[in-house]
């Protein structure tokens, strides 16, 4: 202690006296306490100065002290004042200070409180973060309602260090007073959902430390935490690989409880789609017929195992470790095989890493499914004189595990070396892997012995009583033809001084003595004569021996055993006289009347099984691979054994979460509650709705509305009514059927009980639901679940439902309750990009072929998302070539945009051979203006100067909402951002299905769900900047209608007026 | 998870220690002695110590025990993968991770710390962004520090921390854009007595040391990717394009950094480019020592830095030998001895010999010393393993959006070079 801190102290005194200090150069060593007192003194001097670089060094000083584990908590108030300390150095080391002492110090960290909470509202970031990680590392009981609110502010930070920060917090404060707990899972929950791969290892982490049992959290992010995993720091990989064993095992089935059907079923899982039908499928005959049946892996658990691979190829240790443990726990045996290439790469690390890596591969070698995929690898486990021991017996031990048939002459060759190795204990170990591979292998066995029994002339005594030991179990195991052996092994009773080996020497004669009747008494009589001098367990042998001699042969040995039955009488250790006392009762009766006399000889010659020699590892794959228990083979605090897999599956839908799509939910509804027949279905799904997690059900039911919506564009088109209506029949009866599936599903389950039957469609072919449906149209309890997909497609494609409409036939308290759901709904995803409603396709001319020469170009808003950048507007540019002769490089030339706007231009198209056409896409961000954006289009010689100027609809994004999100969004932009105009609709047109129409192809908007009649809403926002739109159509008496814009943008806002109008207006 | 960590050195001194939560005490360190104690060399500790309330994780590095302390269950590769990264970080700043370069800047060290762990939980580990919150110390910026009054804190959050490139940190401009690769494969061999190849294995790392503008994105490609049988990459590395195409595809860290470590197939034989011919015999009281070098299979190149080191058993007291080249020495307390051997002269092998002498009463040791052999070989991958071709694509300037989308080809030197070493090359006698 003394020595170091000695040449802190010295190092910082010159340091201060460079600063010119005086004072400080009076007190060289520090040892003494009144020293130490006096330093603390200049201390507080030179914190209290207001140089900064006075309170620096000070502060240096004290940290060195820190550092050292000296105490200094005496200059506590001293320190805290300078929190305010403008020096970013000094803050920082006073935080250092600060967090080690201010447990013990609690009301003087108080004043440091005000502090931080100014801080946690900084523009800065880093100092937000900074300030939340000093605070909630500051000990103190009184603070944690502030903590508290602190975290509540900090989750939902912009920055998304600062939300590390807070999941980081988290378990801080739950130390700190474990009753906050209900409230810090609410923000774990909102942490979890972060889309940020920053904040999921730290949220998961805080997950882990809190609340590792409630896996409901997890469901729902389940997907997204798999496909962030290969994108989050290292350290949050470990800690979501290991949380996603567990809950793998908790939700998934074993995929080994039928190899050979797995097996087979391994090719579907190429293909997403059909694997997912196959599922749904399945799911339904589970409940008819739940045990035989092949087993069918999860596509969740597939993608786990899929997106957890590369990372085997981590360069951290313990992520590839992570992800053995997680295919050893979760995966089907036969891709189990992968984990070893990596396993044994870990072997070049460091030392502790080979010593940690090889102790969970001897786990696995000892198992023996899975003992084949280190085969291959067995030269890497071979010991090097490099290696520290206890790498050495681990290899030695797996090594040991590995050995087959056609590898133990490999091994046998190899140990053979290592027996000659000077460390002893090493040698030793090698022996008794030699005995263990002889006993596991018969083949080798006499080789073995044979070998050992060459031991046994070894000059090193440890060697031979390792062997003799060694010899004598594998003895027990076939005695018959070895009494050469055995004789040899006597003899050597008389050099070796080992008292285990002389111990399993005398046993052995004791218990083969028939098969060397001359030499077991003399031995016996050696021994007798030594017997004081004899160590504890081989007095307890000479006993054994004598007792076995005595029955077998009393003509010669009954007065040795005489002899040392009264030696052993007055042994000092109670076991041996214990012992002694015992025989003499068995072999010896005083009286004629030992009942037990005449069982001796069974009790002493009973035949003994054979030891089993195991590896020592046997017992370790009881613990979770890769953790600290099994490490250390023992249940470490907080360890939580992995649960073993459910014997049916749990609910596969809990995972799904899907963009709210409320209007689908509409549709939804109305088809629940028109026909009579349905009415007790819709019940049903009232109450399940009202009930459970609405947001949750309304979510995934709007999907599959999206999901169809985009796909079956040319499809709705052509639908007739007549069509649709049929399929509205044969949804309802799907829903029927369903809602049947549903409700036979457990009681349990209720929470999820109303989504099975929207759930599944959502990935379901398209093509192939539509061949489905038109043949059990009829059948109506067979259709199956996929069907609801068509229904959805026709109900709001064309393109888009009514919504108003969609309530009319609700009761008024279900509409009070969904209104209710959507206000509950304001969570981060209540606004989300959709989507378009429709796609128009028609383009506009950008280059003519005169002007072009031959080379016309026509662009295209196709309306999706940009592949360049969101921000980006994605235009479809086609050039076609009018002439006979190929044009070569087409490309985009100089670009004069207006400042800000950026263009993202195709690759050059090398040739366009005469008369052939060309698609290529590029990205404009036009910055939320209408300014054209000009450029030139240039071919290998000429140049074209063009320009393209975007319709205004085409600068948004379709956007869903809830309703009331709709008029709080519209509340706060009145006034300069709002324009209204008035028109008259043609009454022909004046209906919900055209004016949702017409609306969507005028501007990339989605329409939002209206609870009231007449009144449409339409949604969208700006692509570049995100600012918001929305359109409100109120539609009055004969046909006159209103039109409220609202937009920040205010340009904007009157040009779509003045386009809707037009647009509505339109006869 | 980590709960404290002591740095203890060779003469068992704490002589830091951090703690992340509640202050644990140091005698905690006790358990950890006593397994020292148990143990003969430094390296035997058990890495993985369980106490009645503590659980200790140390590695051993730089001559000091670095051991961790955790209270609950944590996988303990974690924390020996982290303590060793704590370990290369100090290294990286210091120049060394030695006692003195930690002692010498205790406060750089406590604030690494502090930026590392928060509550036990890795916080920031990237080197680059580390180096951008704590700026490593150098002369010069001791003086300005010590005139300007300036720190070596930074006072904003590393760009590179909330990027989807956290190892590299924006606005790097070089004058002189270069980058380098090195393609570094060792061998590890045992070979047995009769000189016969027991076991071969080659194991390879590409190391870079790229200075280049902007953000460039780099694309290395190989002739025969095909031999490189087990990967592992920094995290810059596209896997989906190495599993689709068996090209690397990075935006680089700035500086120095290893790109890819890599194990040749099994399949593949290995060419040994060396061989010891040892005779070593021992009999009562002394003993003959002889060892000859020479070359095998170089491929032509010359092996260079040949060192023979040789522990020999503890009964022998001093070794007389002559070398026919280089120097040698033997370490009477250790008893390793070390030959030097240099350039291998396929005209006229290098050899060593002459006796033992062994202490006077204790009877000759049965088994002869391992020897273990270090060379390198330049210019060559021994694995045949070929770069074909360095790609190089970078965006200039972000800040002029004009600009903003025309990719710039870079005109940086590029220089790869190779060198095959010695790995854990071992030869039985």
């Amino acid at each position: 202690m003394s020595n170091g801190g000695g040449s802190y102290n010295a190092q910082n005194d010159s340091r201060a006296g460079s600063t010119g200090e005086p004072d400080l150069g009076t007190e060289p060593t520090g040892g003494f306490f009144s020293a130490d007192y006096k330093k603390h003194d200049d201390l507080k001097q030179m914190l209290d100065s207001n140089k900064d670089n006075l309170k620096l060094e000070a502060m240096k000083r004290i940290v060195g002290m820190v550092a050292k584990g000296k105490d200094a908590s005496d200059l506590f108030a001293a320190v805290v004042k300078n929190v305010v300390s403008k020096n970013i150095e000094v803050k920082k080391l006073v935080y250092v200070y600060l967090v080690r002492y201010a447990e013990e110090q609690q009301d003087l960290a108080l004043l440091s409180i005000a502090t931080f909470q100014r801080a946690l509202k900084d523009p800065n970031q880093l100092i937000r973060a900074s300030a939340l990680r000093v605070l909630s590392s500051i000990r103190v009981p009184v603070i944690v309602p502030i903590m508290m609110l602190a975290l509540k502010d900090s989750v939902v930070d912009m920055s998304p260090y600062v939300r590390k920060t807070a999941a980081h917090a988290i378990p801080k404060l739950y130390s700190l007073d474990p009753e906050q707990k209900d409230q810090l899972i609410q923000v774990i929950e909102k942490l979890l959902a972060d889309k940020t791969t920053l904040v999921v290892g730290s949220a998961v982490m805080a997950f882990e430390e809190l609340c590792p049992d409630r896996v409901d959290l997890i469901h729902k992010n389940y997907r997204k935490l798999c496909n962030l995993l290969v994108d989050v720091e290292e350290w949050g990989q470990v800690v979501i690989i290991n949380m996603l064993t567990r809950y793998a095992r908790t939700q998934f089935l074993d995929p080994n409880q039928q190899d050979v059907i797995a097996d087979e079923d391994k090719n579907f899982y190429g293909d997403e789609d059909e694997k997912d039908s196959e599922e749904e499928e399945e799911d339904e005959e589970k409940e008819k017929t739940p045990p035989k049946k092949p087993y069918m892996m999860d596509p969740d658990h597939r993608l786990l195992l899929r997106n957890t691979k590369p990372l085997l190829q981590s360069r951290n240790a313990a992520v590839v470790m992570a992800v053995a443990q997680l295919y050893h726990h979760i995966a089907p045996k036969s891709e189990v095989g992968l984990v070893a290439k990596a396993l044994v790469r870990l072997l070049r690390s460091h030392r502790e890493i080979q010593h940690v890596v090889l102790s969970n591969v001897a786990t696995l070698t000892t198992i023996r499914k899975v003992r084949g995929m280190f085969e291959p690898y067995l030269k890497s486990f071979f010991v090097r004189p490099s290696d520290p021991i206890h790498v050495r017996t681990l290899k030695l031990e797996i090594l040991t595990n590995l050995a087959t048939e056609t590898s133990i002459s490999t091994i046998l060759r190899e140990f053979q070396t290592y027996v000659t190795s000077s460390d002893k204990d090493f040698v030793a170990a090698t022996i008794q892997a030699i005995g263990r591979c002889a006993s596991s292998i018969s083949e080798v066995t006499e080789t073995c012995l044979n070998g050992l029994v060459g031991l046994l002339s070894n000059r090193n005594e440890y060697v031979v009583a390792e062997s003799v030991v060694v010899i004598k179990k594998l003895l027990q195991m076939q005695p018959d033809s070895h009494s050469e052996i055995i004789q040899h092994m006597a003899k050597l009773a008389d050099t070796i001084t080992v008292p285990m080996a002389r111990a399993s020497i005398l046993w052995m004669v004791g218990e083969y003595s028939d098969r060397v009747p001359k030499i077991a008494p003399d031995l016996l009589r050696k021994m007798a004569k030594n017997f004081i001098n004899e160590e504890d367990i081989v007095k307890l042998q000479i006993l054994n021996l004598a007792a076995k001699l005595c029955i077998t042969n009393p003509k010669q040995t009954k007065l040795l055993c005489q002899y040392v039955l009264n030696l052993a009488k007055y042994d000092q250790n109670y076991d041996i006289r214990d012992r002694a006392r015992f025989i003499r009762q068995l072999v010896s009766p005083a009286g004629e009347k030992g009942a037990l006399g005449k069982h001796a000889k069974k009790i002493f010659l009973a035949s003994k099984p054979a030891p089993v020699l195991d590896s020592s590892f046997k017992d370790r794959d009881q613990w979770q691979l890769g953790s600290l228990s099994h490490m250390i083979n023992q249940q470490a605090s907080g360890y939580s054994p992995l649960p073993d897999f459910p014997a049916a599956a749990p609910d596969p839908t809990v995972r799904n979460v899907e963009v709210p799509m409320p209007w689908a939910e509409k549709t939804h509804k109305k088809k629940a509650g028109k026909p009579k027949k349905e009415a007790f279905y819709s019940d049903e799904e009232e109450e399940s709705e009202s009930e459970s997690d609405s947001e949750e059900s309304s979510s995934s039911s709007s999907e599959s509305g999206s999901e169809s919506e985009s796909e079956d564009d040319s499809k709705s088109e052509s639908g007739s009514d007549k069509d649709k209506k049929s399929d509205e029949e044969a949804e309802s009866s799907s829903s029927s059927s369903s809602e049947s599936e549903s409700s036979s599903e457990s009681e349990s389950d209720s929470e999820s009980e109303s989504e099975p039957d929207t759930k599944p469609q959502k990935k379901a072919p398209p093509p192939k639901t539509k061949s489905s449906t038109k043949p059990k149209k009829e059948a109506k309890q067979e259709v199956s679940l996929l069907d609801l997909d068509d229904i959805d497609v026709s109900s709001t494609s064309a393109p888009v439902p009514a919504p108003a409409s969609a309530l009319d036939v609700l009761s008024p308290s279900l509409a009070s309750d969904l209104q209710g759901l959507s206000i509950n709904d304001k969570t981060d995803t209540a606004i989300s990009v959709t989507t378009p409603m429709f796609v128009s396709t028609t383009s506009h001319e950008l280059l003519h072929r005169m002007t072009g020469e031959g080379l016309s170009a026509n662009y295209r808003f196709t309306r999706g998302t940009c592949i360049y950048s969101t921000s980006m507007v994605p235009v479809e540019l086609t050039f076609t070539n009018h002439t006979d002769s190929p044009v070569s490089n087409i490309r985009i030339g100089d670009k004069k945009l207006q400042a800000g706007m950026t263009l993202q231009e195709f690759p050059e198209i090398p040739s366009l051979p005469g008369g052939g056409s060309m698609s290529v896409s590029i990205g404009i961000d036009f910055k939320d203006t209408i300014q054209p954006a000009n450029f030139q289009i240039c071919t290998q010689d000429r140049k074209y100067n063009v320009s393209i100027k975007p319709p205004v609809g085409e600068l948004f994004q379709a956007v869903t909402m809830a309703e009331a999100d709709f008029t709080a969004q519209q509340s706060k932009l009145t006034g300069m951002n709002e324009n209204s105009g008035k028109v008259s609709i043609p009454s022909q047109h004046n209906n919900s299905k055209t004016i949702t129409a017409r609306m969507s192809e005028l501007a990339n908007v989605a329409p939002v769900p209206s609870s009231q009649d007449g009144i449409y809403r339409f949604a969208g926002k700006t692509v570049s900047g995100g600012t918001l739109l929305l359109i409100t159509v109120k539609v009055g008496e004969d046909n006159s209608a209103s039109i409220t814009v609202n937009c920040e943008l205010m340009a904007i806002c009157s040009m779509l007026v003045k386009e809707v109008k037009q647009k509505l207006s339109l006869a | 998870m980590i709960h404290s960590l002591f740095m203890i050195n060779s003469a068992g001194d704490i002589f830091m220690e951090k703690h992340w939560k509640s202050v644990i005490s140091r005698s905690v360190c006790d358990y950890f002695f006593e397994e020292q104690q148990k143990a003969n060399s430094p390296e035997d500790v058990n890495p993985v110590i369980s106490t009645p309330h503590h659980y200790l994780i140390h590695i051993y590095r730089e001559n000091i025990y670095f051991v961790a302390v955790c209270t609950t269950e944590v996988p303990p590769l974690f924390v020996i993968e982290f303590l060793h990264r704590v370990v290369d970080t100090f290294t990286d700043y210091f120049g060394d991770g030695g006692e003195s370069a930690i002692k010498d800047n205790y406060v750089i060290v406590y604030e690494l710390l502090e930026e590392m762990l928060d509550n036990g939980f890795p916080l920031a580990t990237e080197s680059n962004i580390l180096k951008e919150l704590i700026k490593p110390p150098n002369i010069l910026r001791t003086v300005v520090n010590t005139v300007t009054g300036s720190s070596n804190l930074a006072d904003t959050l590393p760009t590179g921390q909330l990027s989807n490139v956290p190892w590299r940190r924006a606005g790097v401009k070089y004058t002189n854009n270069e980058a380098y690769f090195d393609v570094i494969e060792e061998i590890d061999a045992i070979i047995d007595k009769q000189g016969s190849t027991v076991f071969a294995d080659i194991q390879g790392v590409i190391d870079c040391c790229v200075k280049l503008s902007g953000m460039p994105d780099l694309t290395l490609s190989f002739m025969n990717p095909r031999i490189l049988d087990d990967v592992s990459f920094h995290p810059c590395v596209r896997f989906k394009r190495w599993e689709a195409e068996r090209v690397l595809s990075f935006v680089p860290p700035d500086g120095n950094f290893r790109l890819i470590s890599y194990h040749v197939g099994s399949q593949n034989m290995v060419a040994i480019p060396v061989y010891v011919k040892p005779n070593i015999s021992f009999r009562e009281g002394g003993g003959r020592f002889d060892v000859t070098v020479g070359p095998k299979q170089t491929m032509g190149k010359m092996v260079e830095s040949v060192v023979i080191t040789c522990a020999m058993p503890k009964v022998v007291l001093n070794m007389n030998l002559t070398p026919t080249q280089g120097t040698y020495t033997f370490d009477p307390v250790a008893k390793v001895l070390t030959w030097d051997v240099g350039k291998i002269n396929p005209q006229k092998l290098p050899n060593l010999r002459g006796n033992i002498s062994l202490q006077s009463g204790s009877p000759p040791p049965e088994s002869n010393p391992a020897i273990s052999v270090q060379f390198k070989i330049q210019q060559m991958a021994v694995s045949g393993l070929k770069v074909n071709r360095l790609d190089m694509y970078g965006e200039v300037s972000k800040s002029s959006p004009k600009k903003s989308f025309t990719f710039e080809k870079y005109k940086p030197f590029k220089g790869v070079k190779y060198l095959t070493k010695a790995g854990n090359f071992q030869v039985r006698t």
